[in-house]
């Protein structure tokens, strides 16, 4: 799949902003971003419940859904949230939701759901501090895990990070059609910093965008397994209503989609699920380099902790120290591979981030060595100064 | 003979459902209602939580949702929303729909959203083994109250007026002909329709309670219901301990897809 052609497209626009203002410049924040990125991307259906940092991605879409004959419900909470996109996306519609931490705990059952059931969906959780009602209105990175792991049982899920403005309208457009393309629940974690920081931002024009749909059935109804064992791991969907007359189910169930107590089926389901997105991880796994190639220092970071990083990294660079950077856009899958390769040249990483440790737990599992944690639990953003120093005082 | 099989996935047959359950005269009276009101079977979906009722879309051949413990009505309405052409109909038990999955119930019925809930009211958890539910009465036993409940229970009913619900009735598997005309009444009304429907649970209801078998609780059900028009005349103490059935509400209100779909019409031609 080629994503590169919409991440050089965001590029090129950007570095053409430096000399004119093209039309299409827009001072926008995250969130306002990541609402019109999922309109171009086809969402046609939004149900949320208002939560700080998140509130605006709804405010915008009800007021812009309506505009394009779109759907936008304001539920009665996160679990009905939740539940309502998934009906939608049943009816193939594409359809997200958008919350925060405590919002977030309280959709998790559904996400299994999701999952379970192979229903494409995305959910945004712009993270603030936690735990429970934790610091609404300040910057966390801290739901790493919980977006990995929030619903119980073993389950697929993928989790993208951007880290900038134009990073979240472009990996907003990438959930979708990842979440399209393999059929499970997609979580886009943004944190307070991103979503409400105004930053310039080239609107590329939606013709220019890559728009991907899930593959539905053109069989015939008589002969439809809704969740086959098919070459590709991925079963071919059908929406409701349009004479498919098949078995959604949380429980356990077999390639017809009714329930089964079948080991042998059960197996099947749950090893099938979890392929789906560990013999793809290649293709989904996306991150970006700089000042790699010599280093023997490197920064791991992701979201606005990135920012920070690329910073202190040039700094550094600048008074000779061979550092590093390594960002994640994609945090589930984890580069584990990738990560053990450059553990080959690299002395020393550096993880920051606003939680107590959770990335560096995954680089120090993938490079087997004691990685150098900054964290922030405070509410505070990581400086580049803070990354500078720890850099500074890392013997090689 | 009334053709269910053509309604029925009967290779999924037999049903989990115990010996005397109401949960098959419910289902029953509920195609006999789909086929009177002439609907498609490719337009039809059928959603459900968790619970004994719950598994009633399994074996229809609908477009069939069996989702998460009281989520049901959230699931639809989000469904119902994307695809307002389905007919979209939930199954759901007393505990499904008034306990886990209660505010999901009133706000469906406040935005009138255009859906038919089926409430099976068993007074009772019977999937899980007999813990008492949001309608077990004061004084009856269930597993998780063994000296008899002393909670007051859920008018499922009443909450459905007093939340804006257009169209509401109630009734028993005793009172087969009126379900299949409330369901039926239910199925055509525009807005949210709840029919609620007093049904047996031999196993985890009658027998700890000591109240018999199926027939005894559907002969309870004869001896003690009143049709809702008589019962505007009874006094506050005649009534006690009785089940009134009929027609509780009927009402014209505005209903929520329409309402949307108005709000997007003015927006374009605001903006033309």
């Amino acid at each position: 799949m080629n994503y590169t052609a919409l991440i050089l497209l965001l590029k090129s626009a950007k570095m053409k902003s430096m000399n004119k203002r093209p039309a299409n410049a827009r001072l926008i924040t995250g969130n306002e971003a990541c609402a019109e990125a999922a309109i171009v991307a086809g969402m046609r259906f939004f149900g949320g419940y208002p939560i700080t940092p998140s509130s605006e991605i709804a405010e915008v879409l009800a007021r812009r859904l309506p505009q394009v004959d779109g759907v936008f419900i304001q539920m009665e909470d996160e679990l009905a949230s939740m539940a309502a996109i998934i009906g939608a996306s049943l009816a193939g519609v594409k359809s997200m939701t958008a919350t925060s931490g405590p919002g977030f705990s309280l959709m998790q059952e559904n996400i299994g759901y999701a999952a379970m059931a192979e229903v494409p969906c995305v959910i945004v959780n712009v993270q603030r501090g936690g735990p429970s009602t934790g610091l609404p209105t300040l910057p966390a990175q801290a739901d790493v895990m919980q977006a990995r792991w929030g619903t119980h049982g073993d389950h697929p899920i993928i989790t993208v990070a951007p880290s900038t403005v134009g990073e979240t309208y472009a990996w907003t457009i990438k959930a979708f059609n990842l979440s399209e393309q393999y059929r499970v629940p997609v979580i886009i974690l943004l944190d307070e910093i991103i979503a409400h920081i105004n930053e310039k931002m080239i609107i590329p024009d939606p013709k220019n965008v890559i728009v991907l749909d899930r593959q539905r059935s053109t069989g015939s109804p008589d002969t439809y397994l809704p969740y086959q064992q098919t070459d590709s791991d991925i079963p071919l969907f059908a929406d409701f209503g349009t004479g498919y007359r098949y078995n959604v189910t949380g429980l356990s169930h077999d390639e017809t989609g009714f329930p089964t107590n079948d080991p042998k089926k059960i197996k099947s389901l749950y090893c099938r699920l979890n392929r789906k997105i560990d013999r793809y991880c290649k293709q989904i796994i996306e991150y970006k380099t700089e000042y790699l190639d010599d280093a023997e220092i490197c920064i791991v970071a992701f979201g606005s902790s990135a920012r920070s990083a690329f910073r202190a990294v040039r700094i550094a660079r600048q008074q000779g120290i061979k550092v590093g950077m390594f960002q994640l856009f994609v945090l589930w899958p984890f580069p584990y591979d990738i990560l053990t390769e450059l553990a080959a040249r690299i002395k020393k990483f550096i993880v920051p981030e606003m939680n107590l440790g959770q990335i560096a737990h995954e680089v120090s599992c993938a490079t087997k060595s004691d990685v150098i944690k900054v964290n922030r639990v405070d509410g505070g953003l990581i400086t580049p100064a803070e990354i500078f120093e720890r850099i500074k005082n890392v013997s090689v | 003979m009334f053709p269910y099989e053509n309604y029925l996935r009967l290779e999924k047959f037999p049903h989990i459902w115990c010996t005397g359950c109401g949960c098959g005269i419910i289902l029953k009276s509920l195609l006999r209602s789909i086929e009177r009101s002439k609907l498609a079977k490719d337009d039809i979906a059928l959603v459900s939580g968790i619970g004994c009722s719950s598994r009633t879309p399994g074996y229809v051949d609908f477009n069939t949702l069996h989702t998460t413990h009281g989520r049901a009505i959230a699931f639809a309405t989000g469904l119902k929303l994307a695809k307002p052409r389905l007919k979209v109909i939930v199954v759901s038990g007393d505990g499904d729909a008034t306990a886990i999955g209660g505010n999901h119930f009133i706000h469906a019925a406040r935005r009138n959203l255009d859906i038919t809930l089926i409430v099976y009211n068993n007074h009772i958890y019977g999937m899980t083994g007999g813990q008492a539910s949001p309608t077990t009465p004061i004084g009856k036993k269930g597993s998780t109250a063994p000296y008899g409940s002393i909670e007051p229970s859920f008018d499922i009913s009443g909450l459905a007026i007093a939340a804006g619900a257009s169209f509401v009735a109630r009734a028993t598997c005793y009172h087969v002909v009126q379900l299949d005309r409330y369901l039926e009444k239910g199925l055509m009304k525009k807005g949210f329709s709840l029919i609620e429907v007093l049904s047996p649970c031999p196993t985890y209801y009658s027998r700890p309670n000591r109240l018999g078998t199926s027939v005894d609780m559907l002969r309870w059900y004869k001896d003690n219901s009143i049709m809702a028009e008589k019962a505007k005349k009874m006094s506050h103490e005649e009534k006690k301990n009785k089940i009134i059935i009929g027609v509780l509400e009927d009402r014209e209100r505005p209903e929520f897809c329409e309402e949307y779909r108005k709000l997007c019409d003015k927006i374009k031609d605001h903006r033309r």
